[in-house]
């Protein structure tokens, strides 16, 4: 048993660290927020010059490693400043899926482009009605010589409205909650008959709603097999939720901390907040849903990186998902109640920080649904 | 970072599991399978055992009878114990005086009580709270005056656990009443066969007779008995609740109760046909119980990486505590949802050893409102879940 970082994790980790510290603070952040991407491409630059496009990966791949636990220490430092560049849709979704499904020629052409920071992804998996299951799937991808037609609406696609290429979930075979016959197809974001309706989710990140009407792609364009791609894609938002995880456990930690500071400078009846015990207490709580958030996503970011079955793995993400899913309503609503009116106004990173993680508990699975899958596995 | 357990970690764990099997008394696992009360005769034969063993005191120095242990070690072995059930050797004299007397005890003290404790020939209690000193400890009234090579002690001490089968007590009792209230404790062992001494059953709700009211009467206690110095009793007990941490979560313990449950909810009817576990509520509680155990689990393994790297542990190991408790007092809360009208008769002389009447209720189960009476004691005991949070926001957050 060893819970400390590696060399390169803790150097990672400084580096990510320094940038927040020099490039992230609150104001310029509300400006990217402002700005009509609603990030900035020089940090998406940045970060590939820093390497950090390459965490997701593996070796064999050009990649740092492709440990969740390398991810898990990069997210985390992410979460404390809110940062705003698509690094999930891109590097851990898209990229994970060209990794796990993808053959040499795709992976040699897509994933160099993802690592030096060339190429901007989404992935469309969601659909109306779908919620969280992955393999509830009505867009079709039917067969016609060498082409095959996409056919369906997507919901809820990360990065969607700014990506050049979309990686889509489709059907090939099979009906729509069968776990066979699904597929992954890379479409030009420019393609005819694709239909973007782009737009800013509660925590500023930016996202679509995507119409395929009959969009022609050619039969290459399937990563790997047509078919096959629910395990991977099972495994990959997996891996994707377990970095949103991460994200919330560093806003989390951001957000007790915030609270506890101001509890000390905000006096009333004449004395400091803090001072009052019903407050501390809640704090006190606050810190102990920190803290199992915490133990409980190191413990599924490990489970990643074992040697345990598909099975074991995916119930590790859900319990952690599950519990995070707690800490995140209740620190989320203790920081904003301890903060009393100035907590709900724009003004406060507090409040910000409180928006993503709320988007973050229900992405890839809210904690009802991933308790009940933890049940079932 | 892994969570893995070395090949010799996995050896040892194998060994313990091994031995535990073979040698744990199999009347005493029947008991505790069916949640009889264990005597004291049960009790000592088992500690007996675990010392034959070498194992009766991991956490002591080897030269007096400690295992040597890593921390690692000492965890599997708490994991192992909690497993199959096997209760752990009673905390006052091993866990609790033993270590004050080898830290702050003179030889001759060390020589004359631990062979004892590690051979459980004598069995200690605990003489801290007062029925007016309880969160708030460094209160208390018990006085020990100096006469002569004696002292006399006069108060009442309460919530004394088993004291009914205790040869000697470990008393915190004031020396001075002029010092700051920390400032005048002093830290005192005292024969229970001394004249003076009362002790008087307190009937817990659960009808259990598990703790006490101990009065000292003009109680003479030799000065040699005092531990370390006169008035330095509170730096001595403080010092042991830091450093008397491990398996404060006891999550081994949980998980057994928690896999109890679940073959429980298993095999009980719904009573519209199906079983209790398919019940989609119930499954999803039991479900945020296993994934709260879970997280503590790491939490403790958390704890634990940190000493072995050879920090001490912090005072985040309160949240052991506090969630140590509520998982376990959750668990019993569906223990009651599961036994329904099972849990309700009211005979607790069925859970203690020897009764010969027929059992009232399903096995098990008939035992789940009791046990869920008694284990209320475990958010207030050993410093209250608000005192724990109290430290929490002191020496974590700084409020």
């Amino acid at each position: 048993m060893d819970f400390s970082f590696t060399e390169e994790q803790q150097m990672l980790q400084d580096s990510v660290q320094k940038f927040v510290r020099d490039n992230y603070d609150f104001e310029t952040r509300r400006e990217l927020l402002a700005s009509d991407r609603g990030y900035s491409s020089e940090n998406w630059n940045l970060f590939a010059e820093l390497g950090w496009l390459t965490v997701p990966f593996r070796e064999e791949d050009g990649g740092f490693g492709g440990s969740a636990v390398d991810l898990m220490v990069m997210m985390e430092e992410l979460g404390r400043a809110m940062v705003l560049e698509p690094f999930v849709p891109t590097a851990v979704i898209a990229g994970g899926l060209i990794s796990e499904l993808g053959t040499d020629d795709q992976k040699r052409e897509l994933l160099p482009r993802i690592m030096g920071g060339e190429l901007q992804l989404a992935c469309a998996i969601s659909e109306p009605g779908s919620r969280f299951n992955l393999a509830n799937v009505a867009t079709r991808a039917e067969a016609q010589g060498e082409k095959v037609i996409l056919s369906g609406s997507k919901v809820a696609v990360l990065n969607g409205s700014h990506a050049d290429q979309l990686l889509v979930v489709a059907r090939s075979a099979g009906s729509q909650l069968e776990r066979n016959g699904i597929s992954v197809y890379l479409v030009d974001a420019g393609a005819p008959g694709v239909k973007r309706h782009g737009y800013t989710n509660v925590d500023g990140h930016g996202a679509a709603a995507i119409d395929f009407d009959a969009v022609e792609v050619s039969s290459a364009a399937c990563l790997g097999a047509p078919g096959e791609a629910y395990a991977a894609l099972e495994k990959v938002v997996d891996r994707a939720t377990v970095a949103v995880a991460s994200e919330a456990v560093g806003a989390l930690d951001s957000l007790l901390q915030k609270t506890v500071e101001y509890s000390k400078t905000r006096n009333q009846f004449g004395v400091p907040i803090g001072t009052f015990q019903a407050l501390q207490h809640r704090m006190a709580d606050m810190f102990i849903e920190c803290q199992l958030a915490r133990s409980i996503v190191m413990m599924a970011a490990m489970k990643l990186d074992s040697s345990a079955g598909d099975d074991e793995k995916a119930k590790a993400v859900s319990a952690a998902k599950s519990r995070l899913g707690r800490a995140i309503f209740k620190v989320g609503q203790e920081a904003i109640q301890l903060h009393g009116g100035i907590g709900i106004t724009d003004e406060l990173d507090v409040a910000h920080l409180f928006k993503r993680v709320t988007a973050i508990e229900t992405l890839f699975g809210n904690t009802d649904y991933h308790t009940r899958r933890f049940a079932s596995l | 970072m892994n969570a893995d357990f070395t090949k010799e970690e996995l050896a040892f764990q194998h060994e313990v599991r091994n031995f535990l099997e073979s040698e744990f008394p199999a009347d005493i696992r029947d008991k505790v399978d069916r949640n009889i009360r264990l005597s004291k005769e049960d009790i000592v034969r088992w500690q007996k055992i675990l010392n034959r063993q070498g194992w009766m005191a991991p956490n002591w120095p080897e030269e007096y009878g400690g295992t040597g242990w890593t921390p690692t070690q000492k965890y599997i072995f708490n994991q192992e114990m909690g497993r199959i059930g096997a209760p752990e050797p009673v905390a006052f004299g091993v866990k609790m005086v033993a270590p004050v007397i080898l830290a702050y005890g003179s030889e001759a003290q060390k020589q004359r009580f631990l062979p004892d404790i590690l051979e459980s020939n004598v069995w200690w209690c605990q003489g801290y709270s007062e029925p007016n000193a309880g969160s708030d400890l460094a209160s208390l009234k018990t006085t020990a005056v100096r006469d002569g090579d004696h002292y006399v002690v006069n108060g009442t001490k309460t919530w004394n656990t088993l004291g009914q089968y205790a040869d000697w007590i470990f008393c915190l009792v004031r020396t001075d009443n002029t010092a700051k209230k920390q400032e005048g404790i002093s830290f005192l062992l005292i024969d229970m066969a001394s004249p003076g001494i009362k002790v008087n059953p307190i009937v817990l709700m659960d009808g259990s007779p598990e703790v006490n009211e101990v009065v000292f009467d003009n109680v003479r206690v030799p000065i040699e008995n005092l531990i370390g110095e006169e008035n330095k009793g509170w730096t001595y007990a403080k010092v042991l609740l830091t450093h008397e941490r491990t398996n404060i979560a006891r999550v081994p313990y949980t998980k057994r109760r928690v896999n109890e449950l679940k073959s429980a909810a298993a095999s009980r009817a719904d009573g519209s046909g199906g079983s209790l576990a398919d019940d989609p509520s119930f499954a999803s509680k039991v479900a945020e119980l296993e994934i709260d155990l879970l997280a503590l689990e790491y939490a403790e393994l958390r704890t634990l990486a940190a000493v072995t790297v050879g920090k001490a542990p912090g005072p985040e190991s309160s949240i052991l505590k506090i969630v140590g408790t509520e998982v376990a007092q959750k668990a019993d809360e569906l223990f009651l949802e599961v036994a329904d009208y099972d849990a309700l008769p009211f005979v607790p002389e069925q859970f203690e050893a020897g009764f010969t009447g027929a059992a009232l209720g399903d096995g098990y189960l008939a035992s789940t409102a009791l046990d869920y009476f008694n284990h209320r004691k475990v958010s207030i005991y050993g410093g209250s879940n608000e005192i724990q949070k109290n430290i929490i926001c002191k020496a974590v957050l700084g409020l």
